[in-house]
């Protein structure tokens, strides 16, 4: 199994009465409460942790897209991207991802992504989100009722993009390009490889299993949450003729190791709430836009919860402590041992070969950050790293140049 | 009372529903954010007097083809196709909210197509100064709230009907809000400011006193802008919906001015 590390980059010091004085993390937050004098230590604290999840082991590093968002800082993952393509050397880089239909021109991301995949020679892995309501329609005013055929057509002229020899033109629906011809070209051929995060809309669990790319279940709440999509995708599999090969799946999970269950208790509890009631604390009315759930998958959730469904549940959610938040699956909590068995039986469970972890969340400081991804990579990572490995082929993750042909950028050789 | 007549035009190759009732000269009603999921107090009010048309505009309930419609232009040619396929061309013609702002964009690029046009709480400019609230931030069941003052009439035209399936009917609400979102996300400003000036029938601006979403300074600019009579005419106690909140005053109102 692909064990890899994500951050989030959260806004560490959201005041402690954020969930009573402010309307929401995303979209409308204060812009008072950012000092970027602070944020200047955010960011390379969180790089530093980033590069240190490398350097203890993990099989990639992962960052994604977030606007006007007090818990997500990268309103550009890729320039985190490009900064772990030198900070880094072995380790796979997954932009998780770029929200395609933002886009205009689209060949902005079929660029940077080349650049990134040159600079760290091959390591790259490219993630296309759709992108959440909160981040595409009200922060980036992209028109809901369009933003899944934009975000389709992007797509198209991206992997065009990437793997069409000759200059081409392309006459899209929203897309006009006389001469698309990217310069840089992606290492990895016929191109990196395509992991899709999603909510789990059918559309886009079936796009996936057609396309032969990969999907992540990302949400905030654990095993019980992501079940009903995995088992969808699943399904979607099946019905495409595909194999149900656990590398076709990657799943999120909120994790704290510490030497004992008390001691994890102790050093993740703040965290922990912190996250669940500062950075989830959302207004309602951003978490849904007219259009952009598909008619089928609104039809389904009506269908299963009445009125409202969507992820409308986060908005309106109570901040639960962490009892709440360990009991429920949302944070999977202890000593290594206990972990390590906990995230066996939820991969084989969901049948998921790559696991994202978060290792950092809410306002955990950079000590405390390292000593949790110390102790997974040392005393987890063992323990579940053989799942699946001699049974399935992985054919989703990068191929990069051999070692002896890559440089190594100074930072890295000191 | 729904006794209306039915018939259908293709637009872009989809059905768009036509509801007709009443005699005399044709007048045509463009519904507004939620479209006409029933026939209501309103047009029933108006079909005492008129030949009341009522066309779906695509995705709307009752019509469908909305997700093909990918530009201003396209949405107002097919607005064109379902004008002049329900036989209104040259009639007096009402838009309400969004329908107001596609009735409004239709007589300035087509100035013959109306003969007179009443426009209710009309979408279309935006002033950044004067920002009504954001219906499309608004879920269910707040959204009724929001653009209406009269939550029984509201409820007597959205809510679902005993005899209708729930989910059947709240994704015709759904793909509603969803057609209205695509032609005037995020601002609901549809550059009609540009074209505002090539009106030139006389027109009738209502609001109703406890709009939300649309200021009533907005009656100002379109009475401004228009280039031909216009009177501006406030419904108390409607909100944003008023030809839903108060069908007897505003039905009233466009009687008068028409007659």
């Amino acid at each position: 199994m692909k064990t890899l590390w994500f951050h989030l980059m959260p806004y560490t010091e959201l005041p402690d009465d954020f969930r009573e004085n402010n309307h929401s993390v995303w979209v409308d937050i204060d812009s008072k409460l950012f000092d970027p004098e602070r944020a200047h230590h955010m960011y390379n604290d969180f790089i530093d942790e980033l590069e240190y999840a490398a350097e203890v082991g993990f099989d990639g590093v992962c960052v994604n897209e977030h606007h006007s968002n007090g818990y997500g800082l990268m309103p550009s993952p890729n320039l985190i991207g490009s900064a772990l393509a030198r900070g880094t050397s072995d380790t796979a880089i997954l932009i998780l991802g770029n929200s395609l239909g933002l886009y205009n021109p689209p060949l902005r991301v079929a660029e940077e992504m080349a650049m990134i995949d040159c600079i760290s020679g091959g390591r790259m892995i490219a993630g296309f989100p759709i992108g959440t309501p909160m981040d595409t329609c009200f922060a980036y005013g992209q028109n809901p009722s369009m933003l899944r055929q934009r975000y389709l057509e992007a797509h198209d002229v991206i992997m065009r993009a990437w793997q069409e020899d000759e200059v081409f033109s392309f006459n899209g629906r929203f897309n006009q390009l006389r001469y698309v011809n990217i310069w840089p070209r992606p290492i990895q051929k016929p191109h990196p490889p395509i992991w899709i995060p999603g909510g789990g809309a059918n559309e886009t669990l079936s796009w996936c299993a057609e396309n032969d790319y990969v999907f992540c279940a990302l949400s905030y709440f654990g095993y019980d949450s992501a079940k009903g999509v995995l088992g969808a995708y699943k399904h979607a599999l099946d019905e495409a003729g595909k194999d149900q090969n656990p590398f076709r799946s990657g799943y999120l999970q909120f994790v704290g190791v510490a030497e004992s269950r008390a001691e994890a208790e102790r050093i993740y509890r703040e965290p922990a709430e912190y996250f669940y009631e500062r950075c989830l604390h959302l207004y309602p009315g951003f978490t849904d836009a007219p259009g952009y759930r598909t008619e089928s998958t609104i039809r389904r959730q009506l269908e299963a919860a009445g009125p409202g469904g969507g992820v409308g549940a986060l908005g309106t959610m109570k901040a639960p402590k962490l009892k709440d938040i360990v009991d429920r699956g949302y944070l999977v909590l202890g000593d290594p041992d206990e972990v390590a068995t906990r995230l066996r039986e939820i991969a084989k469970d969901l049948n998921i070969g790559n696991l994202m972890t978060l290792l950092q969340f809410g306002n955990m400081d950079k000590d405390t950050t390292k000593y949790n991804t110390r102790l997974f990579a040392e005393r987890v990572m063992p323990q579940i790293a053989d799942l699946f490995e001699d049974d399935w082929e992985n054919r989703w993750w990068p191929t990069p140049m051999e070692s002896a042909a890559r440089t190594v950028p100074q930072a890295v050789a000191g | 009372m729904s006794d209306q007549e039915e018939r259908s035009v293709e637009v872009n190759g989809h059905p768009c529903r036509v509801w007709e009732k009443g005699s005399g000269e044709p007048l045509g009603v463009l519904p507004g954010i939620g479209g006409a999921p029933r026939w209501t107090p309103f047009m029933e009010t108006l079909s005492a007097e008129r030949r009341v048309i009522v066309p779906s505009l695509p995705g709307f309930p009752g019509a469908l083809g909305h997700d093909i419609l990918d530009s201003h232009l396209d949405w107002m040619v097919a607005t064109h196709e379902l004008l002049m396929g329900a036989g209104l061309e040259g009639a007096d013609l009402v838009g309400a909210s969004v329908g107001g702002a596609i009735a409004a964009d239709a007589v300035a690029i087509w100035p013959t197509i109306a003969r007179r046009l009443v426009l209710i709480s009309p979408y279309g400019l935006y002033d950044e100064h004067d920002m009504g609230i954001d219906p499309f931030a608004v879920r269910p069941p707040d959204i009724g709230q929001c653009l209406s003052a009269n939550a029984e009439a509201y409820g007597s035209v959205f809510g679902v009907p005993e005899d209708e399936d729930r989910v059947d009917w709240l994704v015709t609400l759904s793909r509603a809000q969803e057609a209205a979102a695509r032609i005037l996300w995020p601002l609901g400003d549809t550059r009609l400011e540009k074209r505002l000036c090539r009106i030139g029938v006389p027109t009738l601006l209502l609001w109703g006193d406890r709009d939300q979403i649309i200021p009533r300074s907005y009656a100002d600019r379109f009475a401004a802008g228009i280039n031909a009579d216009t009177r501006i005419e406030t419904i108390p106690g409607a909100g944003h919906l008023a030809d839903i909140d108060e069908p007897a005053a505003t039905a009233a109102a466009i009687l008068k001015f028409l007659d």
